[in-house]
Formats: C-alpha cells, structure tokens, sequence
C-alpha cells in the first residue's frame, strides 16, 4: 500500500545548489581542483570519495566556511563570491559534523533548541526578561522542537546532557539541532561514522524519513558504501580533490575510475 | 462507597457514565504529548467515548463482534476498549510486540473485522498477514506519522472516526438516546473483553471476562487497598496484560481515579517520577532492573556519597522492615532511620518515582527475599498478590502488614482456594473467567465439577504464616532419578537473584543431577567489564569470557551453599552450569510476552547443549536461528564452554546467604 517507487522519485525537482568548477586551496595544497556538480531540490546526494579526498573541504565550502579561489556557487539561484557560515545558515543551509560538535553540557532539548536561535526574533533583553512575547515565542520553537523530539523518538534524553550520551544518540540529537533550523540543505558530515549495524539502520531510516516527511534536501558524506548505496538519488565521487564520477549509485558503482580510485582494484 | 455504586453498574460503560456524573472534572486520563502531560476528564473522557461509538457504529461495528486492540499504552487505545463496549462489541487486546504470526493467529481465532492500532509499525505488521485475515475491514490508527502515502480505503486514523462520530451525535438528537439504549441493553453477564494469554504453555487462548464479574472482582480489591477517585496509577505495563486491564482499566473505572499513560515505553522511568503514582504494579523483574541500575551508579558515585549510601541502607536492612510492620524498634534504630530518610531514602524513592506510593504490588513471578525486603526497608509498602487471567488476576494478596517475601498472601475478599491432592491449587472467584473464547474442550479441562478454576501451580498452605506458597508450575516439579524434589523454578530464582545473572534454565527430572544455562545480564556484566578492563565486541564473546564463567561460578557456588542449607533441596544442587552465548527472546518463542521462560521449547531448541551438559563434555558446538524485531531471521552459532561445580557437603552447618 505504500507509494511506489517511481512515485517518490518524482519529488526530485529543479536544481537547488550549483557548484561550478571550484577550486580551494591551502597553501601550496590543493583539496579541491575544478569540482562542478548539482544538487536538486528534494533529492538525496551522496559525496563519496578515499580519506583526503576533499569531501568535508567541499561541505565547507558549500556553508561558507571555506572560501574557494576559484569558481561559483549558485544557491536558490542566487550566485556569490563568499558567505558567512551564518549567512549560509540564514540562507537555510544547516549541517552536522563529522565530530560530534554539540555543548556537551546541555540537555538534549537545549542543544536542538539551540538550532532555533536564528528564528528567534525577539531582541536577547526580551529573552532574558522571558516574559509576554518572549514567552510566547519561546513556546512556539519548544513546540517546534518536541515534533522534532517525537520525529527522532529521543522523548527519553529529552533532560539528559548530551555528554553522557552514546555516540549514536548524540547523532541523533546533532541531526536533531539541524533539523530545528528548518533547512531547505541538509549537509551531514559521515553521519553513521563509528556507529554500530543497529546505529546505522536507525540513522538511515531517519535520514530516508527527513527526506521524506519534511521534503529537505540533502548532501551527506559517507564511508559505508552499502549505506550510500541505499540512501542515495545520486552520488558524486571525488578523489584527490577531483570530480571522477557523478551519477546513480548503479553507475558509479560500474565505474572502473571509482573502482580503482575508491573501492581498490577488484580481484 | 464504591462497592455499592458500582454494584449497580454491571458493565464498563455505565460506570463510565457513573464517573461522568460523580466525578466529572477529576482528572481521567493523562497523556504525555510533545513533553506535555494533557488530562483529560471523566466529563471529557466520556464525550470523546460516546463520540468514538458513534463513529464505530457508523463504520459497521455492532454487538457481540470483536475488535482488536493493539498498540502500547495510549489513552485513544483504552478508549478504543470502552467505545467498542459501549456498543456491546468486545475489544480483544493484543501485545503490541507479537510478531507477524501470533498477531495473525489471534486476530482470526477471534474472527475480528476491525482492528484499532497504534502506529505504521503495527499497520504494516497486520498488513503483512492479511491474506490469513479475510474478515478484516477495517483498522484505526492513533498515530499518523508514516501512514500519509498509505492506502486509506480501509484505514482511518482514530481521530477522524471518533470526529465523525461527534457531528453525527450533533446533527441527529437520536443517536444520543439510542447510545444510551445500547448501554443500557449490555447485560453485564455478557462478554467485556477477551484476553488472550501469553501462552506459557502452546498456543495461546482466549480468556472471556464478564462485566459484572470484572467490576465485582475490582470492587473487592479497591475497597481491599481503599483506593480512591484520589489515586493515580502509571500505566505502563502491557495493555493486552491481564494485569494492565484489572489494575488501571477495571479499579480506574471503580475507583474512578486517574490513569497516566506515559510518553512512550522508554520514557517511563521518568514518566513515574513525574506523575508520581500513588498504585504501583511492578513485575519482580522491573524492580530487579532498577535496583540494579541504582548499585550501578552509586558505584560510580564520590566515596562519601558510596559510604552514606551503603551505611544507611545497612539501617535500613536492619529495622526498616520491622518499622513499616508497625514492630517495635530500639529508639536509637528508629532515630537513625530518621536520619537514613532524609539522607538516602527519601531521596532515593524521589529518583525511583516512589514517593507517594501507597500500595505497591508485585507478582508474576518469584521475588528475591533480599530485593523485596530493599524495597520495603527504604518504606516503600511492597506487597505479593497471586493471580492469573482466568481469574481476572487477583487470587491471593498481601494485607497490610502480613507481609512474606516467599509466600503470596491469604485468598482475596470473597475468593475461594483449594488444594488438590496432587498440589495443584485451585480457586473460585468473583471474577473468574466465564470460558476460553471458541474453545470448550479447554474450559472444560481447567474447570473441576465442583465450579473450581485449575491454575496450573503447585503450592501449599504455609503452617506458620496461613498464606499461600508457591513452588513452581505442578507440571514442572519432577524428581531426580535418586528420588531427591526438582523444582527447577525454585533454584532458578536463586540464581537470578544475583545481579549478573537475567535468566536461568534448570534441568534435572528425570536425569542423575542437576544442570543449568545461564544467561548474562548485559547491563551489570557489561559494567563490571568497563571497570575490570575486560574488552569485548559482542553479547556473545563477553557471555564466554572466562572471567565471566569464574564470577557466574562463584553464584553458582552460593546457590549450592543455600541449596545445602536446606534439608528438602540438599540433594538437587547443580552440578554443571553453562552460560548460552544469545539471550532468550521471546521473538525466538524462548520467553513468553510476559518473559517467562518456556523451558520445553528451551530444551528442543538447545537440545545439544543439554546433552554436552550430561554427557561430560566440556563445551559444545551449538547453532541457533534467531528473529529480528522486524521479523527477518538469521544464525548465530557458537561454542559454549561447560563448567563443572564442587558440590557442597551435606548435612552442613546452616550458613547465612550474604
């Protein structure tokens, strides 16, 4: 009785992000040389590639953290120079690390409803006071992010600070920050990375049912191959900085330049 | 007071009116959604039930069909229950964690047409059997999340029908009279609900309950504990359990007091602090896991902190028991008691959710005497009952201050008991079943001529106490082959005593000793490990560590000790033990839905195990199929090491268990 297939597929819309023959450079080292590809709106697109290869320099420079030397990105149809990583944010780009980066201090709760601070309106004096409209709004966003709690089924860390945590809930909750933002891009940095079987499955469901349910769209970067191989519209490979493929998992996964370059010689 | 209201009321939805009129803005029902706990009312509550009949109605349901209610504790599910009531229909609840095909066998053994669930997970389980289920049309779900894109020309979320229901009863001024005529035309000797056992033994069956016998039963019991429509009770145990449907649904509706479903199952730990209970029910194996969990963090606590909290337990030990007994305690005891609340108790039945409790029952399987006299030492008023679902529960309870931790008490208000000459007991009772659902040839095998109810259970009147005492299941009792008793229950619960151990499984009628399979318990073991640097990669390599083998061999060894101790049991001691490499699952068909063992299906499945156990062998190559929770099967196989035991001397000096 579920939609088939064929069906969701068509969701997939127009380009949302274009990156067009960027470069970025340290120094004298080159982690990206010339990179081009796109992301549509509602699709779900795996950046893949051995250590080094340039992928997490490529989600930073998608949020504005890195300044490419060289080429474009268009977001929203929007083309620019630089941008801030807020400026990303505002722009609705919101990401998770390849490290868990939350205040390992705060509660759960606290974390994701730190996500919402953007849209937060009221002045920090109004805050602070936590009185009439400031209230009001806080209500809004707590409400806002109890769906998300219900969303991620994380009701019972909900009062936990997120350090005594399991690595794979603190994921959780980071997608869960992420999610608060409201982003129309997703960027997930090795969201599965150091987690168990049972880990990954669950993440996976919960990446398949952002996508779905809230229609985000979404750039993830992944060492599993069989994850990136169920999850994934499209997958673009990079190695040494370098495009050498983009297509479908199937295809990429024919490729003999990824074959070599990425999954070994074959014998 | 409640007994002689609800003795008019003879069924569910007229005591539902009752508490409309009685108790109309006392709280219900409580939820808790989105991180709020919302209430409703008896007022409230019995317009949302109307409504959703009259939604239920419109959709086909009518008197004497079942409908299947399946889901965990959720309000919309028990108002499920009373809707269908409402209407003369039976709501037949089923345990939200059946698999696939024990779903599919109850819903056609109790031929339902309609099914209120609570989630895609249960919609999608039911779908996967429903070419078994022809007669199947409807089914309502609570939970919408995940059901967008599904076929809804035969799926409704429950809040649409019981909207349908209430501009039905606005539009047409009959419906209300005609809802009442149908209230009013349920018999109360006619069926309210059908149970269905957990199946301890083969496939389970359908227990019927009358109203009258069900709200008779609960009256006894209410007026018993005197509750009140001041109570509050967390229900968090299995609504197709017995226990769920007599403790909060039946003495809720009696009593009229409130019922809290918690936020979800994992939350309820919490939950229960928050909503601080006044009833509690918990299985023996709840309380073990908290008290586990408590000595796991105060492990980890500052050495003050350990050292105040193992002293004052200590006092407690000493005259906490005998201070909730009303016995008369040195002044100086009941000082430093004072002193223990304060500091650890108090505190403690804070963070356990325990503060306000004032009756607290547990039962379903034997409790340890040293856990069972914690946690009436830190004040909490733990009692036993003995029951089952033929008997609509209760058989046997505790009264205040005659409390054992071996025996289950004295037959309840109005309750019957006899002993067989074979051991076995058997009750009549007020609100005993009135058959097994379609299944006559099984009434007519638990009932004796004389009106009694066969429970299945060995057990005697204690001299001493006047209470009841259980032993084991009276098919399970046997005898080794020189003759000594075999009650494998009973050395098991010794074993699982110990914080390491989750599960036991004793061998030994019929056969020259006694052997056992033991099943780790992952979270102590696991700590234990982290704090001795004990590395492992799997459930299954730290149940064969050999460090492992030499801390179970050290209980083992206390067991026989115990066993030594007592004159009956001497000659039963275990002489071989080993620790299986997965845990018994009730997925796998090891564990009943209630978790106890189902030890003949143990012995097939483990079949090589138990024979490396006899024949002298030292491990044993085994290879078992295994169901994942989302139903896909797989194979774990392994190689268990086998561990022989020294044997305690008897007769021996009696030496207190530590």
């Amino acid at each position: 009785m579920r939609a088939p297939d064929s069906e969701s597929k068509t969701r997939v819309g127009d380009v949302l992000l274009a990156v067009e023959d960027v470069s970025l450079a340290f120094g004298g080292v080159k982690a990206i040389s010339g990179v081009s590809f796109d992301i549509r709106q509602g699709e779900i697109r795996a950046i893949i590639g051995p250590n080094g290869a340039g992928k997490t320099s490529m989600l930073n420079v998608i949020n504005g953290f890195y300044h490419p030397q060289q080429g474009r990105i268009t977001f929203k149809g929007a083309t620019r120079a630089k941008m801030r990583p807020y400026e990303a944010a505002a722009g609705g780009i919101a990401r998770t690390f390849q490290n868990v980066a939350l205040f390992r201090g705060m509660s759960a709760l606290d974390n994701i409803m730190a996500g919402r601070t953007l849209k937060m309106n009221r002045s920090l004096i109004w805050q602070l006071l936590r009185f009439g409209p400031a209230m009001r709004e806080e209500v809004e966003h707590r409400r806002f992010v109890e769906e998300i709690i219900d969303f991620l089924k994380i009701q019972e860390i909900r009062r936990t600070p997120v350090g005594r945590l399991p690595y794979g809930l603190q994921k959780r909750v980071e997608l869960g920050r992420a999610l608060a933002m409201e982003p129309e891009l997703l960027l997930l940095d090795e969201p599965m990375a150091g987690m168990n079987l049972e880990e990954k499955e669950d993440m996976s469901r919960f990446i398949l049912d952002v996508n779905d349910y809230y229609g985000t769209t979404i750039a993830l970067i992944e060492h599993d191959m069989g994850v990136v191989m169920d999850l994934s519209d499209r997958v673009v490979v990079l190695d040494h900085g370098i495009k050498i493929a983009d297509g479908t998992p199937a295809e990429v996964m024919k490729d003999q330049a990824v074959i070599d370059a990425y999954l070994g010689v074959s014998h | 007071m409640a007994s002689t209201v609800a003795a008019r009321a003879d069924t569910f939805p007229k005591l539902l009116a009752r508490n409309a009129r009685d108790f109309a803005a006392r709280p219900a029902m409580r939820h808790k959604d989105l991180g709020i706990w919302q209430t409703w009312t008896w007022a409230q509550t019995e317009e949302i039930v109307r409504a959703y009949a009259v939604g239920l109605s419109q959709l086909g349901l009518k008197r004497g069909e079942t409908i299947a209610i399946i889901g965990s504790n959720r309000p919309k599910l028990y108002w499920s229950i009373l809707a269908a009531q409402t209407l003369g229909a039976v709501p037949v609840p089923v345990y939200a964690d059946a698999v696939a095909d024990e779903l599919a066998y109850v819903l056609k053994h109790a031929d339902v047409r309609f099914a209120a669930v609570e989630d895609q997970e249960q919609v999608d389980k039911i779908q996967s059997v429903q070419d078994r289920l022809p007669r199947l049309e409807w089914m309502f779900y609570d939970e919408p999340r995940g059901l967008r894109d599904y076929d809804h020309s035969r799926l409704r979320s429950m809040e649409d029908v019981i909207g349908d229901g209430r501009k039905a009863l606005a539009t047409d001024a009959k419906l209300g009279a005609w809802l009442d005529d149908e209230i009013a035309t349920t018999k109360g000797a006619d069926p309210s609900i059908i149970l269905y056992t957990s199946g301890t033994t083969g496939q389970s069956k359908g227990v019927v309950l009358s109203g009258e016998r069900s709200i008779a039963a609960a009256t006894d019991t209410v007026n018993f504990d005197h509750l009140d429509e001041n109570d509050v009770a967390l229900a968090y145990l299995p609504l197709a359990w017995v226990g769920d449907h007599y403790l909060n649904f039946a003495q809720g509706l009696v009593a009229g007091f409130c019922m809290a479903c918690p936020e979800n199952a994992d939350t309820a730990m919490a939950d229960l602090r928050e909503i601080g209970p006044t009833f509690y029910f918990a299985p023996p194996r709840t309380l073990e896991a908290l008290l586990t969990r408590v000595m796991i963090r105060m492990e980890d606590a500052g050495a003050l902190k350990r050292r105040i909290f193992h002293y004052f337990i200590g006092v407690a030990r000493q005259y906490g028991e005998r201070i909730l007994n009303g016995e008369k305690v040195p002044l100086t005891g009941r000082i430093l008691y004072g002193i223990g609340s304060l500091l650890v108790y108090g505190p403690l039945k804070n963070v356990l959710g325990f503060s306000r409790v004032r009756v607290a029952y547990t039962a379903g399987e034997a409790i340890g005497p040293d856990l069972f006299a914690f946690y009436r030492s830190i004040g909490l008023n733990l009692k036993q009952l003995y029951g089952q679902t033929e008997a609509f529960l209760y058989v046997t309870a505790q009264p205040d201050g005659a409390i054992y931790s071996d025996t289950v008490g004295p037959a309840c208000p109005n309750v019957d008991i006899k002993i067989a000459d074979s051991g076995e007991v058997l009750f009549r009772s007020p609100g005993m079943f009135t058959g097994y659902f379609r299944d006559d040839a099984k009434t007519a095998e638990v009932m004796t001529p004389d009106g009694y109810v066969k429970t299945g259970d060995a057990g005697f009147f204690d001299d001493k106490t006047g209470q009841l005492k259980i032993i084991d299941r009276a098919k399970d009792v046997g005898k080794l082959n020189d003759g000594t008793l075999f009650a494998p229950k009973y050395i098991e619960n010794k074993l699982k005593f110990f914080p390491n151990i989750r599960e036991a499984v004793a061998y030994g009628d019929g056969r020259d000793f006694v052997t056992v399979m033991l099943n780790i318990d992952l979270t102590a073991v696991g700590s234990w490990a982290e704090r001795n640097n004990v590395a492992y990669a799997s459930y299954q390599e730290l149940a064969g560590h050999p460090l492992v083998y030499d801390m179970l061999e050290k209980n083992v060894a206390e067991v026989n000790r115990s066993l030594a101790a007592d004159k009956m049991m001497a000659g039963a001691q275990i002489r071989r033990f080993l620790v299986l490499h997965k845990e018994l699952d009730a997925d796998d068909g090891e564990l009943t839905r209630t978790q106890k063992v189902r030890r003949g299906f143990v012995a097939e499945r483990y079949a090589p195990l138990i024979n490396a156990l006899y024949d002298g062998s030292t491990e044993a190559d085994i290879s078992t199929e295994v169901t994942f929770e989302d139903g896909r099967k797989g194979t774990i196989s392994a190689r268990v090491r086998i561990r022989d035991m020294k044997l305690e001397p008897v007769p021996r000096v009696r030496k207190a268990a530590a």
